[in-house]
């Protein structure tokens, strides 16, 4: 009995004490297994706590959805005129650009763009077809150009609060209508 | 005999029954960021920020006021809604109607009043009710304030619309993400930097009229609803500053105590950081606190051009 209990004793410290593993024998080690009771079958992963933190974030980021934006904010002169402002701005450099290589191939292709077979042809339209040709390609000018004009003020800090970006903004919409116009008549 | 017995439990630890095994610690590769490797920020931005338009008032319930009485003046409410919980589901806007004889003069005390009489689980921001905190910014009536400092119009025929701040995360109806724009906040540095020691040794001294060059600077409450309306800034959240942002960066530029001026201008001087304003002025018009922002930008970039 007594015999028994310190064979059984032995068996156990050896379990435990760490660096006599090195020594024993496999079938010690499969002794041993036999007396630890304690086992923890999950499986673990270190994640450092900024990982799994911007994890989460990720994962709700996929399913939320964007607030609405364009379609909702109330139209203002502030955003209405910028868009234009980039809007006719394209419409410009595109023309000049989709002009000039056209210039460019015509003789290739047979195509007649000189300013005398233009001018020509143009004079053949309507007069009410003329105007509004002239007034359509008019306007975009003035608008950018007066409306560039306030652009530059603001980049020397000047005219930038919201009563006179306001006044000028208006200013800009009446004068490139009435220049586009004039000029549309010319 | 103890040598097989050994080997079986050594192999039923390595393969643990699945009651055993634990999911949560154990996040797999593949559905966590893997679709985001080797994408530049901006692309992710783009294929998540399609904007999913809300289901129509039209075509929800509206929640009416409890009672009516032949006085009262009632008034509709459309509001965003959108619930985490189903993560799939549309947002949608839902109606209210409430009587404003019973509410008080403010948005925010027709939400509360929603929220406490009506349906409990409407969520928004609120703290301070004095426009101090800046909780409370959302978009009303496509403009951005807040809704502490926004009259309910008093016309009862037009109908109100309430969304979260323009393309931000929602987090849950009126609750928006504002994770970016805090740690946008945090790269400007926004505290005093010094190298050398007062010259007294006791405090930082300043002329009246270099304090008076921070009036308009410090009043900003970082509200974002002027960040939020700038177009220029829905489109490239990630890497324009925003001018909420900017308005704080220019704060610590113009301060004379502050000795990393040319650092910080430095830190701007890239394509998207600053240089994003187009000077749209959608947040001088929108700012609840009546600040300028846009003038703020305006001055940095005049400092950098001639600066350098």
């Amino acid at each position: 009995m007594l015999s028994q209990r310190f064979a059984q004793q032995t068996l156990r410290r050896l379990a435990v004490q760490q660096p006599a593993y090195r020594f024993v024998a496999p079938a010690a080690i499969a002794t041993r297994n036999a007396f630890v009771s304690q086992r923890r079958l999950a499986a673990t992963q270190h994640i450092s706590e900024a990982d799994a933190s911007n994890e989460i974030l990720a994962k709700q980021r996929l399913h939320r959805p964007v607030a609405p934006h364009l379609a909702i904010y109330r139209p203002q002169i502030t955003w209405y005129l910028s868009a234009l402002n980039r809007v006719t701005g394209v419409m410009l450099s595109g023309g000049l650009y989709a002009f000039g290589a056209a210039y460019l191939v015509a003789p290739y292709i047979g195509l007649h763009l000189e300013s005398a077979v233009i001018a020509a042809a143009f004079a053949k339209w309507p007069a009410i077809l003329q105007v509004l040709t002239k007034f359509f390609v008019a306007m975009p000018f003035t608008f950018h150009s007066f409306n560039g004009l306030r652009f530059l003020s603001w980049d020397t800090a000047s005219l930038i609060n919201n009563k006179q970006v306001n006044q000028t903004g208006w200013a800009v919409v009446g004068l490139s209508t009435v220049a586009a116009v004039a000029l549309a008549f010319l | 005999m103890a040598l097989r017995l050994a080997t079986r439990r050594l192999a039923l630890a390595q393969q643990a029954p699945k009651v055993f095994r634990r999911g949560m610690a154990t996040p797999t590769a593949s559905d966590t960021l893997a679709h985001t490797k080797g994408e530049p920020l901006s692309t992710i931005s783009e294929a998540t920020s399609a904007s999913r338009a809300p289901i129509p008032p039209s075509k929800t319930t509206t929640i009416k006021e409890p009672e009516t009485d032949p006085q009262a003046k009632i008034k509709t409410f459309h509001i965003y809604r959108w619930n985490p919980d189903e993560p799939t589901s549309k947002p949608k806007m839902q109606s209210y109607t409430l009587d404003l004889n019973k509410t008080g003069p403010m948005m925010l005390d027709a939400l509360i009043r929603i929220k406490n009489e009506v349906d409990p689980t409407l969520t928004f921001r609120r703290s301070c009710r004095e426009g101090i905190c800046g909780s409370c910014a959302m978009n009303i009536d496509g403009v951005n304030t807040l809704a502490c400092l926004c009259r309910i119009p008093t016309e009862t025929a037009k109908e109100s619309r309430i969304y979260p701040l323009p393309h931000t995360y929602v987090v849950k109806d009126l609750v928006p993400d504002l994770t970016q724009f805090y740690k946008q906040y945090k790269s400007i540095k926004p505290y005093l930097q010094r190298d050398t020691p007062p010259p007294d040794g006791r405090e930082n001294r300043q002329s009246k009229a270099d304090r008076r060059k921070l009036d308009g600077l410090y009043e900003c409450i970082l509200c974002a609803c002027c960040s939020t309306s700038c177009p220029s800034y829905w489109w490239n959240s990630e890497e324009y500053l925003g001018p909420a942002v900017l308005l704080q960066s220019y704060r610590w530029i113009a301060d004379s105590r502050d000795e990393k001026t040319a650092a910080r201008k430095d830190a701007l001087n890239n394509s998207m950081s600053l240089y994003r304003c187009h000077t749209i002025l959608n947040c001088s018009r929108t700012c609840p606190k009546g600040l300028n922002p846009a003038l703020a930008i305006a001055e940095i970039k005049k400092s950098m051009a001639f600066s350098s």
